[in-house]
């Protein structure tokens, strides 16, 4: 089993390889991420774990975009004041990508992490892909 | 350990080289004499062929002088019909007339600049990691090339809702283009559900602004139907009284209106009619023009994208949530190495800098300590930088698209285009190829010469990363795991 890292041991550790994860579009252009388990993490991560943090991804984006009367009614709010509205306030669009930035953050401390991993928010890859760096195996008494 | 951050340590060697780096100010490693290093945003450092105005704020393609004529023919027209036939129609009629009027033509002009001046729906460039691995997958996906050396076909076949469609790969920005994206020749980017490069508009019209570009045109067949019909109203009423020359000559402006009215009319009407069309089938013009979806290609061809319903696509494409901008225009470039340099000193103390708020967000290493050092610094700088338009705050990930730049007059330059692009504003004729050129073939073997011979773990090595919080880290623990 590899050996688990506190987040400050990964200030020491070194990058070894970064995998990508793609987008999915098998259901259009909506925003999801392919579920596979890329073969590098296969050493690091439970498959199982993994597919529920891509799933649990792709549900909050799906919410994000999801076309319903709270959509309509923000769309029709919105072009009525001329968008203006939205130097109030935020779309509902940009509070769910904080909440899965929050959601990225709590998985990387609690889970990938420990593991040597991190996980990068998409927004900052374009929504194009799951940036997952992998982090060198060390030994924690180089410490 | 790390993160032990106070001046107190023992040995005053360190110690003073501990100050000297903070007071340097120096953002990169390698150069820690820069003292007057400026911290850019990405807008600045923007690889397309765009033009930023309001830092960032704004972005438009880069030839704008047909948007200006736009904008002047919109307001000499309005202009002349509330200053010389409104004060007639508002005592004879009904001052409901140059109020109704009052209200088209500020709807006309905000949905005009909002559609100018919002990102259209930029894809960002692929990170040289993402690149090389798609370079990777692509090799591997086909096979070893033998001595007549032919490029690979680069797409990827996808099934849509029982439909085929082909992912093509943009040499340009180095991505598998998603499904309806499309690269502009003219700004020199991917563009999500590529409608076309609208020179009236003087931008793309893609998957963030299409709903504003067709408002324009609704709104703006609207206005010229209300000011044709209006002004036609008044010559009539005047020739009732005076006689039909005489109401000509008291009021000039008239004939000029109508004369813009007549022809604007066909053009914008059409257009509009053209893109309810579109929007009620949920195609894309790019997608109409080459007949993607259309029943003449193939018995079984429909539209996957299509909710099949004619009110859900439209509430689809004007109602739907509007996603944000992808480029984070505002945000501040990170520091890049990107040779391979070795960070034998400590002077990597103060990268902070240029810490992003939302980078600390996601990258949860460096939310503590490393970023309290320099806390000051990178506050300052941002506001020093927020210019004349200081009603958003500084570099927010997920920045809604920009206001219209009625607050930020002072600062839009008026450009002289050398060319200006006067297509006819009939639809399918303004409507300029979407289609890439693609690099010239030069790129291509350096591309695979990426693939084949760099060794995984050499391409990512440590000092060529992009990410700040690597860079900063590394830098810190060099000098407090003394």
């Amino acid at each position: 089993m590899a050996e688990t890292h506190s987040l400050q041991d990964l200030r020491q550790a070194a990058v070894a390889s970064k995998v990508f994860v793609q987008r999915d579009y098998t259901s259009g252009t909506i925003c999801k991420f392919q579920i596979k388990f890329p073969a590098e993490l296969e050493s690091r991560i439970d498959k199982q774990q993994f597919e529920e943090t891509i799933q649990t991804l792709n549900n909050l984006y799906a919410e994000a975009e999801k076309l319903g009367g709270r959509s309509y009614l923000e769309g029709c709010l919105a072009c009525l004041t001329a968008y203006t509205i939205f130097l109030c306030m935020e779309t509902h669009y940009e509070k769910v990508l904080k909440k899965i930035a929050k959601y990225i953050q709590e998985q990387n401390e609690k889970i990938y992490a420990p593991l040597g991993l991190l996980l990068t928010d998409p927004i900052e890859r374009g929504l194009r892909v799951v940036e997952i760096t992998i982090f060198e195996d060390r030994s924690i008494g180089s410490r | 350990m790390t993160g032990n951050m106070h001046l107190g340590v023992e040995e005053p060697i360190r110690e003073c080289q501990y100050n000297q780096i903070c007071t340097h100010n120096s953002s990169t490693m390698d150069t820690p004499h820069t003292k007057k290093k400026k911290i850019k945003r990405k807008w600045q450092v923007f690889p397309g062929r765009n033009k930023f105005y309001c830092n960032g704020r704004i972005m438009m393609a880069k030839q704008t002088g047909v948007f200006y004529l736009t904008v002047v023919l919109i307001l000499v027209t309005s202009g002349l019909f509330f200053a010389f036939d409104c004060p007639f129609l508002a005592s004879n009629l009904t001052p409901a007339i140059p109020a109704i009027g009052g209200v088209l033509f500020i709807f006309v002009m905000g949905m005009l600049l909002r559609a100018s001046f919002s990102d259209p729906g930029v894809l960002p460039r692929a990170t040289p990691e993402e690149a090389a691995d798609i370079e990777r997958q692509i090799d591997t996906a086909n096979g070893p090339s033998g001595p007549g050396y032919r490029p690979p076909p680069r797409t990827r076949e996808v099934l849509i809702n029982g439909q085929t469609v082909k992912l093509k790969y943009c040499f340009t920005c180095k991505i598998f283009r998603p499904p309806r994206a499309s690269h502009c020749s003219l700004c020199d980017n991917c563009v999500e559900r590529f409608d076309h490069h609208c020179p009236w508009v003087g931008n793309c019209v893609g998957r963030r602004n299409y709903r504003f570009f067709y408002l324009f045109i609704l709104s703006l067949s609207l206005l010229t139907i209300f000011i044709f019909a209006f002004v036609i109203t008044h010559v009539i009423l005047r020739s009732n009284r005076t006689g039909f020359l005489s109401a000509l000559k008291d009021s000039p402006a008239s004939v000029l209106e109508v004369v813009v009215c007549f022809f604007s009319i066909w053009s914008i009407v059409g257009l509009s009619g053209f893109h309810t069309y579109l929007i009620s089938s949920n195609q894309t013009t790019n997608e109409d023009i080459k007949g993607s979806w259309s029943s003449k290609r193939g018995k079984g061809n429909y539209n996957p994208y299509s909710y099949g319903n004619l009110i859900t696509n439209c509430c689809a494409a004007l109602c739907g949530p509007l996603p944000p901008s992808l480029i984070d225009r505002r945000g501040f470039v990170q520091p890049d190495t990107p040779q391979p340099v070795a960070q034998t000193n400590g002077t990597g103390a103060c990268p902070s800098n240029q810490v992003q708020s939302h980078m600390a967000a996601t990258n949860p290493l460096l939310h503590s300590q490393p970023i309290i050092l320099g806390g000051g610094a990178p506050l300052q700088a941002k506001t020093s930088l927020g210019g004349p338009c200081s009603t958003l705050g500084p570099s927010q990930a997920s920045l809604p698209s920009s206001i219209p730049g009625l607050s930020c007059g002072g600062e839009l330059m008026a450009l002289r285009d050398s060319e200006i692009h006067c297509h006819h504003h009939l639809h399918h004729q303004h409507f300029i190829s979407p289609e890439e050129t693609p690099s010239p073939p030069t790129a291509l073997p350096c591309a695979t010469h990426l693939g084949h011979h760099v060794h995984p773990a050499q391409l990512f090595n440590p000092a060529s990363q992009d990410s700040l919080h690597e860079d900063s880290v590394r830098g810190l623990v060099k000098l407090s795991s003394v």
